[in-house]
């Protein structure tokens, strides 16, 4: 079902050279695949996490040195006897860091892994395997 | 004060202190003590070494330590590739002598790990094999981004493994009291020796377990010291500051701005370094390979939460430890001691534990230069073996066996490279050669690796333009910035050339190569095959064929 997709492209002479890329005619179409909506679910559940976290984690770290770097004045606000406010904004950097990690593990654990060992299941049992094997 | 910015007190920072310390000598603990305890190490490292040895023999056993580590041990093994001997070395002394600014750094450090949770790790195991250049390749012309994902692979390494080595001669002076120029180019010649011996016969097993066990006694030692610390001060966090505060006399010590404060172009300098650090970490071809070594992308996932934990866990003791010793040592001891202010860690040791854990500490730091080289090592023979001779040269028509035996003679090279390499940088400035390796690895690797995951049109000329313009900027801003030109601590401190104002070319060469990506892929007459991106984009997801790959 899937030879036809397999187009010849035109950079072929630099990929059949090699097996890792060569494109194969396998079990599996994947472009069939990738169309389906509990892939596309997938996907949008995966994007719909990672994207934000990161836009959050990255943004909030950016502040947080453009703070140290042109406002120290600010930094060094006492919060608590000899802690400032610096140091507090740092370790809430660590605190931040693993609560997305430890959120990570929950979103990955709860809503990836069954929709992804789902897909992954279906296609291995359609004979999907790497796109070259160890050839030992 | 120091004014410049420099990421030269973390890492290489060592090797221009390694004429200072040649006059002044060691004078506290015991060399023997410090020479014996890590040659206990060794022992036990050979050991692993040698059994690991006894089951290597294909491709994957070699390169990717036959994918049999469990997440905890990857993980640990992370945090012992990471954690350098002068993130320990130079981070608590930064904090000791610059108090808040050294804390500033070891955070971009931390936080740079969420990258490699949230984008990269699972990804990355569920698309290749061995090496970043299997991803990157994965749907775009096999030969010309391979080539360019070895060049910048093979860039990395020798600019951090240099550092490393140079690194390790100034370690020496300062650790076993050996002061001579040809004694600290002798002991560069053994640790090379060494890591080639661990490299060649154990592989990737091999160099994980040294790893492993470097990781574990370097956070168990930093633990005991943190503890040991808080305890003269009733646990008590904000008196150990006052009592810092009050030690050095320098009230600015809890506040930012000791280190990066002086002007703008310091500020900025901190911020693009704290740009690479955190966008080049997930894109160091040294951490990128340990994803290969777990069996699935659940273990990957693993990986970078046991590592995210230890990792930020030992930054929390570097910050105890750090204001530790500005609390309990004088400024001036530290300062003229050999080493400067990397002696700080080591000088508080000897302070708490004497001798004993005077050497101890030493012995770890000593081993941390050892595990952090061989990694470098066998990433850098995996590439050029992997990539450039069978895939390239051999065109894929080599058996697994022929591959290994091309890395370990690239192990060789590489090994004799590095110890010429650490032999010559002795008492160069090369401090410059860290922040330009993570530098690179955020302009070069970074926007490949996430376009071509995450962007459907993404093409071969996207990825080329990214990744040469990327590498190629880099070095450039680099070969014009005060780090060659004009300043005291410059190769050419007489003529001033410097057009770049920092001494860190992220700033400018990472959003450069995205750039380069966007363009070159929306310039590009030819279109990617749409089969090979659905392929790329159902395996990273789901790990498709992945899993029984490795059950062979």
């Amino acid at each position: 079902m899937t030879e036809a997709r397999f187009c010849v492209p035109t950079y072929f002479e630099g990929v059949a050279m090699t097996q890792v890329n060569a494109p194969h005619a396998g079990p599996v179409d994947y472009q069939e695949v990738q169309a389906r909506e509990d892939f596309q679910e997938l996907r949008r559940t995966h994007r719909s996490f990672v994207f934000p976290m990161t836009a959050f984690f990255l943004i909030w770290y950016i502040a947080f040195v453009i703070a140290a770097a042109f406002f120290p004045d600010f930094m060094a606000i006492s919060v608590w006897g000899n802690i400032n406010l610096g140091l507090v904004l740092g370790l809430a950097q660590f605190v931040t860091t693993f609560l997305i990690t430890g959120l990570y593990v929950w979103f990955s654990n709860s809503k990836m892994d069954p929709k992804s060992t789902a897909i992954r299941l279906e296609l291995e049992a359609r004979g999907a395997g790497l796109p070259e094997e160890d050839k030992h | 004060m120091n004014s410049l910015f420099n990421a030269s007190s973390i890492d290489a920072g060592l090797a221009p202190l390694a004429t200072a310390a040649a006059e002044a000598g060691s004078d506290v603990g015991s060399p023997l003590a410090n020479i014996a305890i890590f040659l206990v190490f060794v022992g036990v490292t050979l050991f692993f070494v040698i059994r690991a040895s006894k089951n290597t023999s294909t491709a994957a056993d070699y390169y990717a330590g036959g994918r049999s580590f469990s997440g905890t041990q990857n993980g640990t093994a992370i945090a012992g590739d990471y954690l350098s001997a002068a993130s320990f070395l130079g981070i608590v002394g930064a904090i000791a002598i610059y108090g808040y600014d050294g804390f500033l750094y070891s955070i971009g450090f931390l936080v740079a790990w969420l990258i490699a949770l949230l984008l990269v790790a699972e990804l990355m195991r569920n698309t290749g094999k061995f090496t970043m250049a299997d991803v990157l390749s994965f749907r775009l012309r096999q030969q010309p981004v391979r080539i360019a994902a070895a060049i910048s692979t093979l860039a990395v390494c020798l600019f951090y493994l240099l550092a490393q080595m140079a690194g390790a001669g100034a370690l020496v002076s300062l650790l076993l009291g050996i002061d001579s120029g040809i004694g600290q180019s002798l002991i560069i010649a053994v640790v090379g020796a060494l890591m080639i011996f661990y490299v060649f016969i154990g592989g990737m097993k091999g160099t994980t377990w040294v790893q492993i066990i470097k990781a574990t006694l370097l956070i168990a030692g930093s633990a005991v010291m943190t503890i040991w610390v808080l305890a003269l001060y009733g646990f008590n966090f904000s008196e150990l500051l006052g009592a810092a505060v009050e030690n050095t006399g320098e009230e600015a010590l809890l506040e930012p701005g000791l280190q990066y404060g002086a002007d703008l172009f310091t500020k900025l300098d901190f911020m693009s370094l704290g740009i690479a650090l955190v966008l080049g970490t997930a894109a160091l071809p040294h951490v990128l390979i340990r994803f290969y070594t777990v069996p699935t992308a659940k273990d990957a996932r693993k990986s970078v939460v046991v590592a995210i934990a230890l990792i930020g866990a030992f930054y929390l003791f570097t910050l105890v430890l750090g204001y530790g010793a500005a609390a309990l040592l004088d400024t001036e001891t530290i300062l003229a001691a050999p080493g400067g202010q990397n002696s700080a860690a080591p000088l508080l040791a000897y302070e708490l534990g004497g001798t004993l854990l005077l050497g101890f500490i030493a012995a770890v730091a000593f081993a941390t230069i050892l595990a952090v080289v061989a990694g470098l090592t066998i990433t850098a023979s995996a590439s050029f073996a992997h990539d450039v001779y069978a895939q390239v040269i051999k065109k894929g028509k080599i058996d697994s066996a022929g591959e290994v035996k091309a890395a370990k003679m690239t192990v060789i090279v590489v090994g004799i490279l590095a110890i010429l390499g650490g032999i010559g940088a002795q008492g160069q400035n090369v401090a410059f050669l860290v922040a330009l390796a993570f530098a690179v690895a955020a302009s070069a690797n970074l926007p490949t690796i996430l376009y071509s995951l995450f962007w459907k049109r993404f093409t071969t000329r996207g990825a080329l333009w990214s990744m040469y313009g990327g590498l190629g900027s880099a070095l450039l801003l680099i070969a014009f910035s005060p780090v060659v030109w004009g300043r005291d601590t410059s190769f050419f401190p007489e003529i001033d050339l410097a057009l770049y104002p920092l001494t860190n070319p992220g700033l400018v060469s990472i959003p450069l190569a995205f750039l380069l990506g966007w363009i070159g892929s929306l310039t590009s007459k030819v279109s990617e095959d749409p089969a090979k991106q659905a392929e790329m984009e159902i395996r990273s997801l789901t790990g498709v064929g992945a899993e029984k790959a490795t059950e062979h």
